[in-house]
């Protein structure tokens, strides 16, 4: 029973795992987990009793006692902590409760055994008062099933099995704690990630010379990192083993399983495996090598591990993808996510499984870098990224550099393998990695901002953005950019007047913005101008087809001139006429080399006003001055006469007369915003920033800069189209400064003009509390103002109401939709794919459709 | 806002006596308060020739507006609604006209203790409304006033005189001359002023249909147009409560972008209920689809742009079908479909058949894979061209129903419309309208692009020469997915 010969052992155990400690009543287990284990580490199920039933040994509350304790496990594992369960573990029902807790968690379940003869088991419980009178027999049972557990104990699913028998082996023995295999956070790299290569040797020859590799292996001492489906469907899979199987071998370069591996090593292994996605090709290819060449491969492709933590934990690299909570962890499950990814148990069009989108729900903070799914760009989204851009397939073969985060690629020298299901999609979003979903913009909604964190669309206000994207505005993928709707100044206090700089200056200053720009308004319509090169880079960049070279819409995102009906292109060639001419003013002040881009997204203005309200200007504006103008002839008239016979109407004739007065200033007001205009004759646009180029959101660059940018623009336009935005440059804390300001303004507005943009010249600026502060402030001319708050309202009588108004809700919409805005910008830099850009477009859409007072 | 009504005597019978009938003495101006802002009433004329008082209407626009609570969030429906910039202060309404029953009461009662006998009698009057807002016109206008025994005269307003090509605006100078009772003159302004404008600055109340019948009573009875005059009085209180309700996130979008909400608001078409009244198209287009449906096996079937409902109150008629989905972009159309389906009282069981959700084929969309069919009725044509691929991936791609079913107008069959003007289209929605030839190209296509067989039924009368009113396309699925496949093999 008792060995002679004493063995000193020690045991290895995985940092992260579920140690399940096995033996009877009295034979040591918890001292033993005392002497090796963190006390933390240890969970007990004694005192678990202790703590739902106020005594250890009581056994009725087993029951809940093994609930708690799952329950802590659980707790946890989940954490990635590792967990030693101190419990008898002899039944195997017990011990495959814990199996299943350590699957669900994806660690590695691990049995120690101690195998103490029951003598001595029952001697230490006699000598324990909590213990003395525990039943002889209870021990006896517990060896018997722990004998009779012990040879099964690998097949029910323990990854290590440590058995130690007799007092002095368990006294003697030590623990050795292991990292885990996919653990490899000690190493930083450089790295240079390549993604799937499918047996184009001669494209990872290329690849690699490109990354500066000499012969598998690089000068600066950088690794290679292998995402794996380094076989199959391609020219040649032996060359690439070859050199992927020298450099790991090297210590040059790191490889994780794909799918294909995984495949073609059950198929070394003599299992029956369809020869079907490219595996075919290998295994001829194969046939002319050695068998030990066969060999080496059967034992690098069974040695590989299913993914790697690198670099400090920041860096995760797999096959297809991992969700955060199986980084480092270790199970089947863990495996096969990492081979193949997670599908939804659909399958597409092509009859290939529907992926599901884990990467959009990812929020993890290391970096995860995978293949498996062929994309036409590697773009990042959420910290992840996928470098299959389909090599085999006739794409192109990328590398990514680590920690620069530069992409590195080799176009494919041809079509090696033709794919079922075109690498992109011609729905909109198709081309970057899936069009656009409902989902992206249904319902309630968080859309996570750089600028403001989380901004909330409600779901009544999304519905009303459906509709209206749906129905009425340009194709999404030319809309990367709607414009945040824009809060007053502070009301005025100045006789006369609602709104007056003095204000806006004024709010500036409190918030520590020491330097704004006055920007002259134009009182057009809000109009955002995409333009590209041409219409290739528009079909390129923006997947845009149709031969459009660009696009030109609305603050809601509609087209400014739509087709005239029965299939005639009138409005598409209207709008073309306009980019061509930006176009060409770009190409005249040298702005495409300038800002390295070959497109450039304009916020600017469109002139006349007449020529899109036009619908509200002859039903709203227009019918208010015509019925203000046949009535008061008519009451002016019947008032005098009635004066002339001596009646006392004085005083309501000299009002009625001011209402008349009143009407005819309304009536003049609207008419400075309306010309006719036949074609583009008439029509001008006022640019007034430069929003985003190619990689970059420039809605940081301070507006001074913009608009020595803008003033270029506009003399490279010789038709007169574009039209120059008048500015002054005010310190807010300097009183002669804001003075002239204000003069500026009241000269303006005198001659009849919409007024101004007030804008911290630093463009994105946070207070010193850190809030966003408001990128502009409007003060809107006195005439002006009478299209909004109606023909009368300069009255004292009104003016005096019309000052409560409320701006407080207008000022969050505002900050709430520049940050959107700014978000959609930043994601488009960055090259997220459409459903992310378009999330925030459609966000400030949305929000445009909730309540706030429309004349603010 | 502003009348004048005058009147022509003798000696005898001074035409001063209209300061008697109106209770109002012609020689005083008087101010009278209304909810609405202050009336007076004057006379710039009062010899016993020719006699004019004259009803002034000062409308507070701004106290108009802000009747709403809306505190600058816009709570209140109106909020949003109402415009400082109005015509409400200039125009004369339903504001007038209730300025003018309570203002002129006891004559419109045709009462008048001075001069009983006075009120009885005709006089020769004239009524001058120089900005009346009509919608309807100058036409209308005539039809209304003239079976009443007045002479007519209704000049159109110009919108602005700088601007002759944006045309007429919706007034009217108005002058009307009669041998009348001043009694009769004053109800029927009462009535037909609101009725001509056609937009009620207050909830109707129930009490407003007495008020129609006192103020209509031995006239409109016998007025031609009595159908219009009482439901536009009445201006069905329900459809006006509703539709501020259901527009208003529509109507801020509309503002946001300058525009009138109708240019973005008119999924639901409320002039013709999206069905052509007089042979029923729609009834042999649903009867087409149904008997595709049919012929396809389709149990569980999307109904992609539903509309009004009209199709999936029709399947819902056939326990065949077992699952309708109606599927529409419109919030609004979705509510009336609701109604139209009375979705609210319908038994449990039946219930369960049916389900109207907001959705968009610009998006593709998890929730409409699986089913057996999907049907596409007069859809593609509202969509911008460029945004057809869109659908197409959605529908096609995403969705993938065993069946499609794609309805669209043939443009050649539009000669045969006598009411459609040449090159008209025949909605206003309608972004495009395609010949035979056209559909047959797209729909044979996308069957190529994403594994489908297409077969082309006419709806509707096929004419030789132009073909059939409505082009119908079914779509099959051909293409055998990798799963169906292996089960194939497995069953092999």
């Amino acid at each position: 029973m008792t060995s002679n010969e004493t063995r000193v052992r020690t045991l290895p155990v995985t940092d992260l795992s579920l140690v399940v400690m096995i033996g009877a009543s009295g034979s040591g287990k918890s001292t033993f987990a005392r002497k090796h284990f963190k006390p933390t580490e240890v969970i007990s199920s004694d005192f678990c009793r202790g703590l739902v039933a106020d005594d250890e040994n009581d056994q009725s509350a087993s029951r809940d006692a093994f609930d708690v304790l799952h329950y802590i496990a659980g707790k946890r594992l989940a954490a990635g902590r590792r967990t030693v369960v101190d419990a008898t573990n002899v039944q195997q029902e017990s011990r495959k409760q814990l199996i299943e807790l350590a699957r669900k968690y994806d660690v590695l379940p691990i049995a120690i055994v101690l195998d103490v003869p029951e003598e001595v088991c029952a001697e230490r419980n006699s000598s324990r008062t909590d213990r003395a009178d525990m039943p002889r027999r209870v021990i006896q049972r517990h060896t018997r099933e722990l004998r009779r557990s012990l040879r099964h104990l690998e097949r029910e699913g323990f990854r290590k099995v440590h058995i130690l028998r007799g007092v002095e082996e368990i006294e003697s023995a030590g623990v050795r704690t292991e990292k885990r295999f996919n653990d490899l956070t000690h190493l930083t790299g450089p790295f240079d990630i390549i993604g799937d290569i499918h047996g184009c040797a001669s494209e990872l020859e290329s690849l690699l010379g490109k990354l500066g590799y000499v012969d598998g292996a690089h000068p600066e001492g950088r690794t290679a990192v292998f995402v794996g489906d380094l076989v199959d469907r391609g020219p040649d899979t032996p060359g690439v083993l070859r050199r992927v199987m020298s450099m790991v071998a090297s210590g040059d370069a790191l490889c994780v399983p794909g799918n294909h591996e995984n495949k073609y090593g059950r198929y070394l292994k003599g299992r029956k495996v369809q020869h079907t996605h490219g595996l075919a090709e290998t295994i001829e290819q194969m046939e002319d090598e050695s068998e030990e060449f066969k060999q080496r491969v059967r034992e690098f492709v069974d040695g590989l591990v299913s993914h790697y933590v690198l670099d400090g934990g920041r860096l995760v690299v797999c096959h297809a993808g991992l969700p955060e909570k199986y980084h480092g962890r270790t199970s089947g499950r863990v495996r096969s996510h990492a081979l193949y990814g997670e599908t939804t148990g659909e399958t597409d069009e092509f009859g290939l499984p529907v992926r599901y989108p884990w990467a959009e729900d990812y929020r993890g903070r290391a970096a995860v870098v995978y293949g498996h799914t062929p994309v036409p760009e590697a773009t990042w989204l959420n910290n992840t990224i996928c470098l299959d851009t389909g090599a085999v397939f006739g794409g192109k073969l990328t590398a990514l550099r680590w920690p620069e985060r530069e992409l590195v690629d080799v176009p494919a020298e041809r079509v090696w393998y033709e794919p079922v299901k075109p690498l992109a999609s011609e729905a909109p979003g198709g081309h970057e990695g899936r069009p656009l979903d409902l989902a992206d913009v249904h319902g309630r909604r968080v859309v996570e901002t750089r600028h403001a964190g989380r901004v909330s669309v409600r779901e009544e206000n999304a519905a009303a953005a459906l509709e209206v994207m749906s129905r009425f505005a340009v194709d999404p993928r030319l809309m990367p950019y709607l414009p945040p709707t824009m809060a007053p100044t502070a009301t005025s206090r100045v006789e006369g007047y609602l709104e007056h700089p003095a204000e806006a200056f004024e709010q500036y200053r409190a918030d520590g913005v020491e330097r704004v720009v006055c920007e002259e308004k134009h009182m057009g319509s809000r109009a955002v101008a995409l333009v590209c090169r041409d219409a290739e880079v528009a079909h390129e960049r923006f997947g845009a087809g149709g031969g459009v070279s660009g696009s030109l819409y609305t603050r809601t995102g509609r087209p400014f001139f739509t087709e005239s009906i029965s299939g005639s292109a009138a409005g598409t060639a209207v709008t073309e006429e306009i980019l061509g001419r930006l176009r060409s003013a770009v190409t005249e002040a040298g702005l495409w080399e300038e800002l390295e881009t070959d497109w450039v997204l304009l916020d600017a203005e469109l002139l006349p006003w007449s020529l899109k309200a036009s619908g509200l200007l002859r039903s709203q504006y227009a019918a208010v001055g015509a019925a203000a103008g046949a009535v008061f002839p008519g009451a002016v008239a019947a008032l005098e006469g009635a004066a002339a016979r001596g009646v006392d109407v004085a005083d309501l004739l000299a009002k009625q007369r001011e209402r008349a007065v009143d009407a005819a200033s309304f009536t003049d007001a609207y008419r400075r915003y309306c010309w006719t205009t036949t074609g583009l004759d008439g029509v001008r646009l006022a640019p007034f920033q430069i929003l985003a180029v190619q990689g970059r959101s420039l809605a940081g660059v301070p507006h001074d800069e913009q608009l020595t940018l803008i003033d270029r623009l506009v003399a490279g336009d010789p038709t007169g189209l574009l039209q120059t935005t008048r500015r002054l440059f005010v310190d807010t804390g300097d009183p002669a400064s804001v003075r002239s300001g204000v003069d500026w303004w009241l000269e303006m507005t005198g001659r009849g003009g919409e007024g101004m943009v007030v804008k911290p010249v630093q463009a994105v600026v946070r207070s010193a509390e850190g809030r966003l502060v408001q990128p502009g402030i409007k003060c809107r001319g006195r005439e002006y103002l009478r299209i909004i708050y109606g023909p009368e309202y300069t009255r004292p009588e009104n003016l005096d109401r019309l000052r409560g108004r409320f701006l407080n809700h207008k000022r969050s919409l505002a900050l709430r939709e520049y940050a959107l805005g700014l978000e959609a910008l930043d994601r488009l830099a960055e090259g997220e794919p459409l459903w992310r850009v378009h999330e925030a477009v459609f966000g400030v859409l949305a929000l445009e459709s909730e309540p706030v007072d429309p004349r603010l | 806002m502003f009348l004048t009504i005058s009147t022509t005597g003798t000696a005898e019978r001074p035409a001063t006596d209209l300061g008697f009938l109106l209770h109002k003495h012609p020689d005083k101006a008087q101010a009278f308060s209304t909810s609405y802002g202050k009336a007076h009433v004057l006379y710039p004329e009062a010899s016993a020739e020719r006699c004019t008082a004259a009803l002034l209407l000062e409308v507070d626009a701004v106290a108009l507006v802000r009747r709403g609570k809306g505190k600058g969030r816009g709570g209140a429906p109106d909020a949003a609604l109402a415009q400082y910039v109005n015509d409400r202060p200039y125009a004369a309404s339903s504001l007038l006209a209730v300025a003018l029953s309570s203002v002129f009461s006891s004559a419109m009662k045709g009462t008048c203790q001075a001069k009983p006998d006075l009120p009885a009698r005709p006089l020769p009057l004239r009524v001058e409304v120089p900005a009346l807002p009509a919608r309807g016109g100058a036409e209308l206008v005539h039809k209304l006033f003239e079976p009443l025994g007045w002479t007519v005269t209704a000049a159109p307003v110009a919108l602005d005189t700088e601007f002759p090509e944006w045309g007429d605006s919706r007034y009217v100078s108005l002058v009307l001359d009669g041998e009348q009772r001043l009694a009769d003159a004053l109800r029927h302004l009462y009535v037909l002023l609101p009725v001509l404008d056609d937009a009620k600055h207050y909830w109707v109340a129930t009490d407003e249909v007495d008020k129609l019948l006192r103020a209509g009573e031995g006239w409109l009875s016998e007025h031609p147009e009595q159908k219009l005059i009482t439901s536009r009085y009445l201006s069905r209180r329900w459809s006006l409560t509703r539709q501020a309700m259901e527009r208003l996130e529509l109507v801020r979008l509309a503002e946001a972008d300058d525009s009138e909400v109708e240019e973005i608001d008119n999924a639901v078409d409320e002039q013709t209920d999206t069905e052509e009244k007089p042979v029923p198209l729609a009834v042999q287009r649903r009867d087409a689809i149904v008997a595709a449906l049919k012929a396809a096996d389709a149990a569980r079937v999307l109904d992609l742009g539903c509309g009004q409902g009209q199709l999936v109150q029709e399947l819902l008629r056939d326990p065949r079908f077992t699952e309708i989905v109606g599927v529409d972009v419109s919030m609004r159309a979705l509510t009336i479909a609701s109604r139209r389906l009375k979705l609210e009282r319908m038994g449990e069981r039946q219930a369960e058949r049916v389900k109207l959700v907001q959705g968009s084929l610009a998006y593709t969309d998890k929730r409409l894979k699986g089913y057996d069919a999907a049907v596409l009725c007069e859809v593609i044509e509202h969509l911008d061209l460029p945004r057809l691929p869109a659908l197409e991936y959605a529908v096609f791609g995403s969705a993938r129903p065993r069946t499609v079913i794609v309805t669209t107008p043939n443009v050649e069959y539009n000669v045969r419309w006598e009411t459609l003007p040449a090159g008209h289209v025949r909605h206003g929605d309608h972004r495009f309208e395609w010949t035979r030839e056209q559909f047959r190209a797209w729909a044979g296509e996308v069957a190529e692009r994403h594994g489908y067989g297409v077969q082309f039924v006419p709806v509707g009368p096929d004419d030789p020469e132009v073909g059939p009113p409505t082009q119908m396309a079914v779509f099959t699925a051909t293409a055998t997915t990798t799963a169906q496949r292996a089960k194939e093999e497995k069953a092999a």
